[in-house]
C-alpha cells in the first residue's frame, strides 16, 4: 500500500543534504561520550545549529554550543548570539584565550597568522581540553578551500588536536568509524557536502535567522586595497595612514573578526536577493577573509589544530 | 555586478547525483574535472587566480586546470594526487558531488572510498593508449561496488585526429569487458578535456558522434536506485527519551530510512528480538508526518513498549526480512597496512550495528592484473577477494546488490582503530 503510493518519490538535493547531516549528528551523539558543537554565529553555524535542532527534536540539544571568542567579533554578532541562544534554550559556553587577549594580541602589530593562531587555534584547543570533549562539530564545508576538499566527515585529531592529511581514515558509504584512542578526539563536519549556495538556499527555505550583517545596508567602511573593511570607533588605532571611513552600501558574505573580515558592495537586502547574488558570484566567499591569502595557509592552520 | 536571473521554482526540483571519477593524471583526469568546474562555473575567479599566480601564467587560458584540484601541498610538490577530493558543481537541473580519485594502483583504497557513495562513475581512457590494464581494474571495482552508471570518457581525441576508428575500437573492447563485470549501464563519449570537445559543449570536430556531451549525460542519468521501493529498513541510531517535564514518557526511535517507506499504522518487526508493534507517529521538527521514505532521517514512535536499542533494525511485517545469520560471505577490498589472514579478529560496523568478527575463510583473492580468482592465505593492502566472516552475534543483512546500505560494512582493526576493510555481502 504505502509502497506503491510512494514509489518514484524523491527528495530534493537540499532535503538529501539535510538528512545526511542529521544522520551524522546522531551517529556522533550515539558513539561519543562528550560532544560539543562549535558555534561561530556565522551563516554556516546557523544552518548547523538548525540541523541539530531537527536531529534531536522533540528533545533539547544533547550537547552544548561552544563559541571560541576572539573579542574581535562584530557587536551585532554578540547581540545575535545571546538573543538566539536564549530563544532556543541552548547551553552556550564562551571561551576566550584570556592570556593572549591580556597581552593585547591584535593583527596589526603581531600579524594576522599569529593573531589567528593565538585567539582562534590556541583558544579552540584550550577550550576543547578544558571541556574534555571527545567530539566537536564544526561548520566547515569542503567547497570552501582546496585543502578542505580532502577533509573527512570524521576527522581524527591527535592529542595536540592536529590534523595529518596524509594519514586519514577512508570513509566508506555512510558508515563512520568513531573509534578513537584515549587522548584523541574527532572533529566532525556535518556540512561537508554543502556549498555556499546550498547554505543560502537552505536559510531561505527554512527561514533561519542570521546576523543582520549579511544583509546590505549603508555602513561605515575603510577601503584597504581591493578590500572593504568595516569601521567601528573601537578600531580607530587600527587604521593605516591615510585611511578614512566612508559610508558604503555593503554586506558580508562571511563573518569573522572585525579587523580581518572584508565586506562586499551589494544592494541585496533580502534573502532572495542574496541567493541571486551568490548565484552570480564569480569570486569565492573566502576572498573576503584576510587569513586565507598565504600560500598554504588553510592547510597549515588545520595541521596545527584549527578546524 | 550584473545579476543573472535565478529560478527559485526550478531550484526546488534540483536533485543530487553523486559521481566518482577515476583515472591517472596522465589520462587527463584533473584537466577534465578542471574543465567541468570552469564550464559550470564551479570554480571561482580567485581560485583560478591563485593557481595562475603560482604558475606564473599570464591568463586563465594558460592555467593548468590540474592545479585547481590538487589540494595538498605535498600533492603539488610531487605532482601527484594522493587522496580523494570532493568537488561540487551544479547545472540548472542538478547538483553534483564528485569524488575525485587518484588512479595509481597503490591507491585502490581511495577509489573504493569514492565509489562507495557514487551513483555514477566517469572512467578516463587516453585515446592514444586505448584500454589499459588499470582501466579494466577500475571497471571491475565499479562493478563490485555496484555503481549504477559507468561513463567512459575517451579523452585526448584531439591527439588522435578525432578519428572515429580509434574510438570505436576502444568502445568495442570495453563493452565486452564491462558486460562481464556486472556493470549495468555503460556510456561512452569521445572527448578532449583540454579543448573542451563534448565536455560541456558539443564538439565541432567529431560530427560522427551524435550522442550527448558529458554534461548532458550527467544531467540525464537516473540519480537514485529507487531505494524507496525496496523493503523498508530502519537501522536505529538512537533511542530518544528526553524525560523533560513536557515529554516525560516520549520514546522515539531515531534513524535514517535506508530503503523503503513507512506510514503511520504500518506493522513493524524489531530485529533481532522479533517483537512486533505498529507505527504510532513519524515525528519531525517540521511537524508530524503521515508517511516517510528513504533516505529521510526521522523519529518513529510505536504503539507498544518493546525493547529496542541502537544497532537494532525495524522492518515492515508485510515485507521480506533481511537474513539474520552468524556467518556472512563478503566481497572484500582490503585497505589495512597489516594483511588479513584467516582466524584474525576485527570489529565490523554495518549500518548502526557493531560486533566482533573472525575471518573463517579466505575463499579466493582476485588477481588485480588478470582479474582471475586465485587461492591465497592473506589479503594485503589494496587486494580484492572473497571472504567468509564468523559473527559474534547474528547480523541482519541483505545482499549488497539488493541493498547497498544493509549489504555494506567496514572492518575495523581493534588495536589501531583504523578502518581496514570494505566489505559487501555477496549474492543477490
Amino acid at each position: 500500500m504505502a509502497n506503491n503510493a510512494l514509489s518514484g518519490r524523491k527528495l530534493t538535493q537540499l532535503k538529501m543534504l539535510e538528512s545526511e547531516s542529521i544522520h551524522i549528528m546522531r551517529e556522533v551523539v550515539a558513539e561519543f561520550r562528550n560532544p560539543v558543537m562549535l558555534y561561530s554565529i556565522g551563516k554556516d553555524s546557523s544552518v548547523m545549529l538548525h540541523l541539530a535542532r531537527k536531529a534531536f527534536y522533540p528533545a533539547p540539544l544533547p550537547f552544548a554550543l561552544l563559541h571560541v571568542d576572539t573579542g574581535y567579533k562584530f557587536p551585532e554578532m554578540y547581540t545575535f548570539r545571546d538573543n538566539f541562544v536564549k530563544e532556543i534554550g541552548a547551553e552556550l559556553i564562551v571561551h576566550r584565550n584570556e592570556e593572549a587577549i591580556a597581552k593585547g594580541m591584535n593583527p596589526k602589530e603581531f600579524g594576522v597568522a599569529r593573531c589567528c593562531g593565538a585567539l582562534k587555534t590556541a583558544g579552540l584547543l584550550e577550550a576543547l581540553e578544558a571541556g574534555g570533549y571527545d567530539a566537536a562539530f564544526g561548520g566547515a564545508r569542503r567547497d570552501e578551500e582546496r585543502s578542505r576538499a580532502k577533509e573527512r566527515v570524521f576527522s581524527i585529531r591527535d592529542e595536540f588536536g592536529q590534523w595529518d592529511p596524509k594519514n586519514q581514515r577512508p570513509e566508506l558509504w555512510d558508515i563512520y568509524n568513531g573509534r578513537i584512542h584515549d587522548g584523541e578526539s574527532v572533529r566532525v563536519f556535518p556540512l561537508s557536502n554543502w556549498t555556499e549556495m546550498d547554505i543560502w538556499l537552505y536559510i531561505r527555505q527554512e527561514q533561519i535567522p542570521i546576523v543582520p550583517l549579511y544583509y546590505a545596508k549603508e555602513r561605515l567602511m575603510v577601503e584597504r586595497g581591493a578590500m572593504l573593511i568595516p569601521y567601528y570607533e573601537s578600531m580607530r588605532d587600527q587604521l593605516l595612514e591615510g585611511e578614512e571611513p566612508t559610508m558604503v552600501m555593503s554586506r558580508f558574505r562571511t563573518l569573522g573578526c572585525m579587523p580581518c573580515t572584508g565586506a562586499v558592495r551589494s544592494n541585496a537586502t533580502t534573502i532572495d536577493e542574496i541567493v541571486i547574488e551568490a548565484a552570480a558570484a564569480r569570486r569565492s566567499e573566502r576572498e573576503t577573509r584576510i587569513i586565507d591569502h598565504g600560500s598554504n595557509s588553510m592547510e597549515d592552520k588545520k595541521k596545527e589544530g584549527y578546524f | 555586478m550584473t545579476s543573472t536571473p535565478f529560478n527559485f521554482e526550478l531550484n526546488d526540483e534540483i536533485e543530487l547525483l553523486r559521481l566518482v571519477t577515476v583515472g591517472s593524471v596522465d589520462d587527463g583526469k584533473s584537466t577534465l574535472i578542471g574543465r567541468l568546474l570552469v564550464d559550470t562555473k564551479g570554480a571561482f575567479e580567485d581560485q583560478l587566480l591563485a593557481v595562475t599566480r603560482k604558475k606564473g601564467a599570464a591568463s586563465e587560458a594558460e592555467v593548468d586546470l590540474a592545479m585547481l584540484t590538487d589540494g595538498l601541498a605535498a600533492e603539488r610538490e610531487q605532482g601527484i594526487t594522493i587522496d580523494v577530493a570532493y568537488r561540487y558543481f551544479a547545472t540548472p537541473k542538478r547538483k553534483f558531488i564528485m569524488a575525485d580519485c587518484p588512479g595509481h594502483e597503490q591507491y585502490t583504497r581511495n577509489m573504493v572510498t569514492g565509489a562507495s557513495t557514487a551513483n555514477a562513475a566517469i572512467i578516463l581512457v587516453d585515446a592514444r593508449n586505448g584500454v589499459m590494464p588499470q582501466t579494466k581494474r577500475h571497471a571491475h571495482i565499479l562493478g563490485l561496488l555496484h555503481v549504477q552508471h559507468v561513463i567512459v570518457a575517451v579523452n585526448k581525441m584531439d591527439l588522435v585526429g578525432y578519428d572515429q576508428k580509434v574510438y570505436d575500437a576502444i568502445v568495442a573492447e570495453l563493452r565486452d569487458f564491462c558486460g562481464r563485470q556486472g556493470v549495468d549501464d555503460l556510456i561512452c563519449i569521445p572527448v578532449s578535456a583540454l579543448k573542451g570537445d563534448n565536455v560541456a559543449q558539443q564538439s565541432g570536430a567529431m560530427a560522427w558522434y551524435q550522442g550527448r556531451t558529458l554534461l548532458e549525460t550527467l544531467e540525464s542519468l537516473s540519480s537514485l536506485d529507487a531505494i524507496d521501493t525496496k523493503p523498508f529498513r530502519f537501522p536505529v541510531q538512537l533511542v530518544n527519551r528526553p524525560q523533560t517535564p513536557d515529554l516525560p514518557d516520549y520514546r522515539g526511535f531515531m534513524g535514517r530510512i535506508v530503503s523503503g517507506a513507512i506510514a503511520v499504522g504500518d506493522a513493524v518487526v524489531a530485529l533481532p528480538s522479533g517483537n512486533r508493534s505498529t507505527v504510532k507517529s513519524i515525528d519531525s521538527f517540521d511537524g508530524a508526518l503521515e508517511e516517510a521514505f528513504a533516505p529521510m532521517s526521522v523519529a518513529l514512535t510505536l504503539n507498544d513498549e518493546i525493547d529496542i536499542s541502537r544497532g537494532d533494525m525495524l522492518v515492515r511485517a508485510d515485507e521480506p526480512r533481511p537474513a539474520g545469520e552468524r556467518e556472512v560471505e563478503v566481497d572484500l577490498c582490503w585497505i589495512g597496512d597489516e594483511p588479513l589472514t584467516e582466524r584474525k579478529k576485527y570489529i565490523v560496523k554495518q549500518t548502526t550495528h557493531s560486533a566482533k568478527v573472525m575471518v573463517s575463510e579466505i575463499v579466493y583473492a582476485t588477481d588485480i592484473h588478470t582479474l582471475e580468482r586465485v587461492s591465497t592465505d592473506a589479503l594485503k593492502m589494496n587486494d580484492l577477494g572473497r571472504v567468509r566472516l564468523k559473527l559474534q552475534r547474528p547480523m541482519y543483512y541483505d545482499s549488497y546488490r539488493d541493498n547497498r546500505a544493509t549489504g555494506s560494512m567496514i572492518l575495523i582493526d581493534p588495536f589501531t582503530n583504523n578502518t581496514v576493510g570494505a566489505a559487501m555481502v555477496a549474492g543477490g
